[in-house]
């Protein structure tokens, strides 16, 4: 009892200690001109904007590429599935995807992605990388979601004359949201953080433009050139300021550790709180 | 006995769960517009017998059906390979042991059956589904909340509000498993009552561990053991004189 709560403290005590040294190295670097600007050599005109924005893009590939593929594969094995050798070699293969190192996800994404289907070293090859890194947490997340569901429930939706895709659709979704929402929220705050796979296919560590803006003022109004942009992302960005001797770029990374660490507790933050909400009407 | 007066003739029916022989030879009727109890004590396959009125096995591997369950007028064999299960539970309702309705309101309950028949215009599922609540004796209790949620509503409402469900939709049978079983004594009287009112409109079979409550709502009763329909009779007859040892066993508690 006592040692537990001995080990406890040590881990709390050491995550406290660390976040507090990053808060009052990096607190007085966080400033608006710090969002707003770009890499610099002097330490204290540089800023996180490409780092931000590229972080941001790469999520927005990640999730749109992540999501439908995890969730349509979960909802597959689940329910559409036959139960033979061959589902069952997949289900095994999928839980120990959640294994893999992630530098071997990066390796994959460079020859695959950025060699032979040619996209180059772009926030397209990176999301792609990361959405096959948080694959395995969307698809186990959907699957447990979808499992919890009482079979009262599906057989009720059956026995009213309802079709397989009727009862996905209408009820096994609806009724597992919450879940799988957790589940794609936990994924892309952990690929958030992910450096080696990103350094791996080559992402840029000093950058100082933005991608081409996915939206423009002439027909059709959205333009997909971003994807094919180089990018830098905040660990990157983080990475670089940290492997620099002046002091003062030790601020700098201190300060965008801040940012990741507080974008990822707030992604936490909102799973905790959706999957609250959501849970709330549901009771078994 | 005028075969019209037959919903439903069951034809030497076997199922099997992958090997195991679950109904063995089983020939019944299910009379029109009336109430037809299955008793018999846990295992016997009563619940697999009410299950295949709908085809529910269907709905996982390895179960097979042989032999004929005939709906009337039309004699369709609702067991036959090339009749979809969806037609089937299209005319034939199930209310299930626990009320299980779904995380939705009380109006999207019962509307379910309708949405899933393509039935969109608000008026007409307005019109269904309060016609479903007056049936099911519970829209006195609930017009005014029809949009709440059916979790907030107790067990026996909502049961009744599962009856409405399987009610919405105008089933030709209406399959009960057990319905009373998760409920309280008050509770499961309402839902007997409620049965015995609904005889006018649809045929019934019910599945109950409670031979008073086959005596009191049901016209016939099928006593089964391990899988075989021992016998088939009038409720009277089978509680007040039944032909076979066994039946008279289990009637009078010295079996089951």
């Amino acid at each position: 009892m006592i040692s537990g709560i001995l080990a406890l403290m040590v881990a709390v005590l050491t995550f406290i200690a660390l976040f507090a040294h990053m808060v009052l190295d990096g607190a007085p670097r966080l400033t608006w001109d710090f969002f707003t600007s770009f890499p610099s050599r002097r330490a204290e005109s540089a800023g996180i904007l490409s780092a931000w924005v590229g972080t941001t893009l790469v999520m927005l590939v990640t999730a749109f590429s992540a999501v439908p593929l995890g969730v349509a594969a979960g909802v597959y094995l689940e329910e559409y599935a036959p139960k033979n050798w061959f589902t069952e070699i997949i289900e095994i293969n999928v839980t120990n995807l959640a294994g893999v190192p992630s530098i071997i996800y990066g390796l994959l994404a460079l020859g695959m992605f950025v060699y032979q289907l040619g996209f180059g070293q772009s926030i397209l090859a990176a999301g792609l990388a990361l959405a096959l890194l948080i694959l395995p947490v969307v698809i186990v997340a959907t699957r447990e979601a979808i499992r919890s569901i009482p079979v009262a429930i599906r057989e009720g939706a059956y026995a009213l004359g309802a079709t397989k895709w009727q009862t996905v659709s209408d009820h096994l979704l609806p009724y597992s949201s919450a879940g799988i929402l957790t589940g794609i929220i936990i994924g892309l705050a952990r690929a958030i953080g992910e450096t080696a796979p990103i350094i791996t296919i080559g992402a840029l560590t000093f950058i100082a433009f933005l991608p081409p803006s996915p939206i423009k003022s002439e027909f059709p109004f959205v333009s997909f050139e971003w994807l094919t942009a180089p990018f830098t992302v905040m660990p990157i960005q983080m990475f670089n300021w940290v492997s620099r001797p002046e002091e003062a770029f030790q601020l700098n990374a201190a300060a965008a550790g801040l940012v990741l660490v507080v974008m990822t507790l707030a992604m936490n933050g909102l799973a905790i709180y959706l999957r609250y909400r959501m849970r709330k009407n549901i009771k078994w | 006995m005028d075969v019209m007066q037959y919903k439903s003739e069951v034809k030497s029916l076997n199922f099997y769960y992958g090997q195991f022989n679950a109904l063995k030879n089983i020939n019944m009727v299910l009379h029109d517009k009336k109430i037809t109890a299955l008793i018999g004590p846990s295992g016997c396959g009563k619940s697999t017998f009410l299950r295949c009125f709908n085809r529910m096995h269907d709905l996982y591997p390895g179960n097979n059906y042989q032999g004929e369950i005939i709906l009337h007028p039309d004699d369709v064999n609702i067991l036959a390979s090339n009749v979809d299960p969806i037609e089937v539970r299209m005319r034939i309702s199930m209310v299930f042991q626990k009320p299980n309705p779904f995380p939705k309101s009380i109006y999207e309950n019962v509307a379910y059956g309708l949405r899933v028949r393509g039935i969109k215009q608000r008026a007409i599922l307005d019109e269904r589904v309060e016609e479903a609540l007056r049936n099911s004796a519970l829209w006195e209790e609930v017009k005014d909340r029809q949009h709440d949620l059916a979790f907030n509503l107790s067990g026996g409402q909502q049961q009744r509000l599962c009856i409405a469900r399987a009610l919405a939709t105008d089933p030709e049978i209406l399959l009960f498993d057990e319905p009373t079983s998760a409920l309280d004594p008050i509770a499961t009287a309402s839902i007997e009552e409620l049965i015995t009112d609904l005889k006018s409109k649809v045929t019934i079979l019910i599945v109950t561990h409670n031979m008073q409550q086959a005596a009191r709502v049901s016209d016939y009763t099928a006593y089964m053991y391990l899988g075989e329909l021992i016998e088939f009779n009038v409720t009277d007859t089978i509680f007040i004189k039944p032909k076979n040892k066994q039946t008279e066993d289990y009637i009078t508690g010295r079996f089951g």
